[in-house]
């Protein structure tokens, strides 16, 4: 088999993440979890550091110089967010805790204190992680809407055509994911919020795995919500963002209140501040903004054109080696235009756990267990999968240590 | 952690699991899963004047949960219900003879948990670890 190349540009990004030097049981640590969360460049982390060195202070209300450099780094990062989205403005970042924030906060703003009726319809996927299910299962629960969800083919992409049986006059929102963290497959959002549009439906997109991976642009996609975190990103955990149209978010009612949200308190009555303050009650994470920013910086100069590239690269190649070993499975399809670089694999007769337990005595990190996705489980009809994920920092001889790994899992369990 | 995990008697009991399948008479019987991996395990008992006078066990999972729950009907036919409910962390790594790491120990106890379930102990979805 051919040796994949390293993209030009992505050799020296190795020596920006001090942990990828350290080593795990005596052997060089091989990172294939960044699905889960991403390693941070020293970049991102000497920005947090910085933060609490030089110019900490609670932002927005300070009246002296420490919190007016605090409030302009933390509202900068809100500009450079809405730049990497294509936001029209920046007052369509919403700051959140993450993915699962940013997912609770519509389906409470907008389904369970909005204008979700008994009978409405949300239609989801079975590929859906658990923060993109429970959610609207509150809504369903508080509010007697009606969920559906749009089933798999067997290469693991979504039947689209099911879309036009399943969305009907009654659905009010379709949920999406941009790319599975099972699956890898890269679903046709902007297809999506099309179908949705059609009968007046607002589409949301979880974006947890697919803003980290490659460009997007939320403007082509016609998406009206869209949630990610920072630390799939190369940023701090804890801090994560909800896009939304504007006229949307102004109608949409607050979730915490208390903090930077409001703008005045009476005793027994208050009234909110503006979009986007209104959604980030109590003192925010301001190192973690901060820290997201420079993880915005970090991307934007590798480029995410090329960061795609560079992990479609590693897909392929790391596909290729897959199928060429007998008693191995690959979940999803093989086509890497449709896939991001999230590889599902079973190795016949081993559980998922045994394997993850034995790449780790080999220094290698990947995932085992449902990904928070039991229904995709369900689906799939496995109790659980092993999982290798790439982001900027993997190259091909990290998919070589994975190999000789596999074939070391084999030999213990021959 | 090292691969002494999967030294040979482990990967015997898991490859061959002994005392595995239905039985007929049982007068307890209690199943449970590992909510992290969806493992599960379902135990069978025989207990006569204080004592399991016979076990089986089902179900389906890693190396760990598999070989420890296949160890335990082993040791535990014929002993005591009060030594039975004795059984902790420390017998089961004993049994197997290697220490479990910590994301490991939700599979070692498995066995344990569904045993103390049928001896009328513990909480169905509490599984220690």
């Amino acid at each position: 088999m051919e040796q994949a190349g390293v993209l030009r540009g992505f050799e020296q990004v190795r020596e920006d993440f001090p942990i990828l030097k350290r080593q795990v049981h005596g052997k060089p640590l091989t990172y294939l979890d960044s699905a889960a969360t991403s390693q941070k460049p020293r970049q991102v982390i000497d920005a947090v550091s910085d933060y609490f060195s030089r110019y900490n202070a609670n932002v927005h209300r300070a009246i002296y110089a420490l919190g007016e450099e605090a409030t302009r780094e933390y509202e900068g990062a809100r500009e450079k967010i809405a730049d990497f989205l294509h936001a029209r403005s920046a007052s369509e970042v919403v700051f959140t805790r993450g993915t699962t924030e940013s997912i609770n906060l519509v389906a409470y703003g907008w389904g369970v204190k909005g204008a979700v009726q008994k009978g409405d319809e949300i239609v989801g996927t079975v590929m859906e992680h658990h923060s993109n299910h429970v959610p609207w299962h509150f809504v369903k629960d508080l509010k007697g809407a009606v969920l559906k969800y749009v089933d798999i083919a067997d290469d693991g992409t979504l039947r689209m055509e099911q879309y036009d049986e399943l969305i009907t006059g009654r659905t009010r929102l379709v949920t999406v994911t941009q790319c599975s963290n099972v699956l890898g497959t890269i679903n046709d959002v902007k297809e999506v919020a099309k179908k949705a549009h059609a009968v007046g439906a607002l589409c949301l997109v979880d974006a947890a795995q697919s803003v980290p991976h490659f460009p997007v642009d939320v403007q082509d996609l016609g998406c009206d919500f869209l949630a990610f975190s920072g630390h799939k990103m190369l940023g701090p955990t804890g801090i994560g963002v909800l896009w939304g149209r504007q006229e949307l978010l102004e109608k949409m009612e607050p979730l915490l209140g208390g903090g930077e949200m409001i703008r005045e308190v009476h005793l027994g009555t208050s009234s909110w501040n503006d979009v986007p303050a209104k959604f980030e009650g109590g003192t925010p994470n301001m190192a973690g903004v901060v820290g997201l920013g420079a993880a915005v910086d970090y991307l934007t100069r590798l480029g995410m054109d090329n960061v795609r590239r560079h992990e479609r690269d590693l897909t392929k190649y790391a596909l290729e080696a897959l199928a060429a070993v007998k008693g191995v499975r690959v979940f999803g399809t093989p086509d890497v235009d449709r896939r991001g670089g999230v590889l599902s694999f079973e190795i016949e007769g081993v559980h998922p756990h045994d394997v993850a337990s034995i790449l780790d005595v080999e220094g290698i990190c990947v995932r085992s267990g449902h990904h928070c996705a039991q229904p995709l489980m369900e689906r799939l009809k496995v109790p659980a999968t092993s999982r290798a994920s790439f982001y900027v920092y993997n190259t091909p001889e990290d998919v070589d240590r994975l190999m000789a790994g596999i074939r070391k899992v084999q030999q213990v369990f021959a | 952690m090292s691969l002494d995990m999967y030294q040979e008697q482990v990967l015997d009991h898991y490859k061959r699991p002994r005392n595995f399948g239905e039985l007929p008479g049982a007068t307890a019987t209690a199943h449970d899963v590992n909510p992290l991996c969806g493992d599960e395990v379902t135990m069978h008992l025989k207990v006569e004047d204080g004592r399991v006078a016979d076990v089986r066990f089902q179900g389906r999972g890693c190396t760990i949960s598999t070989a420890a729950a296949s160890m335990l009907t082993a040791w535990v036919k014929g002993k005591t219900v009060e030594e039975a409910l004795a059984v902790d962390r420390g017998h089961m790594e004993r049994m197997l003879g290697i220490p479990v790491g910590a994301s490991r120990v939700k599979c070692l106890m498995l066995g344990p948990h569904v045993l103390r379930l049928a001896l009328g102990k513990g909480e169905a979805g509490r599984l220690e670890g």
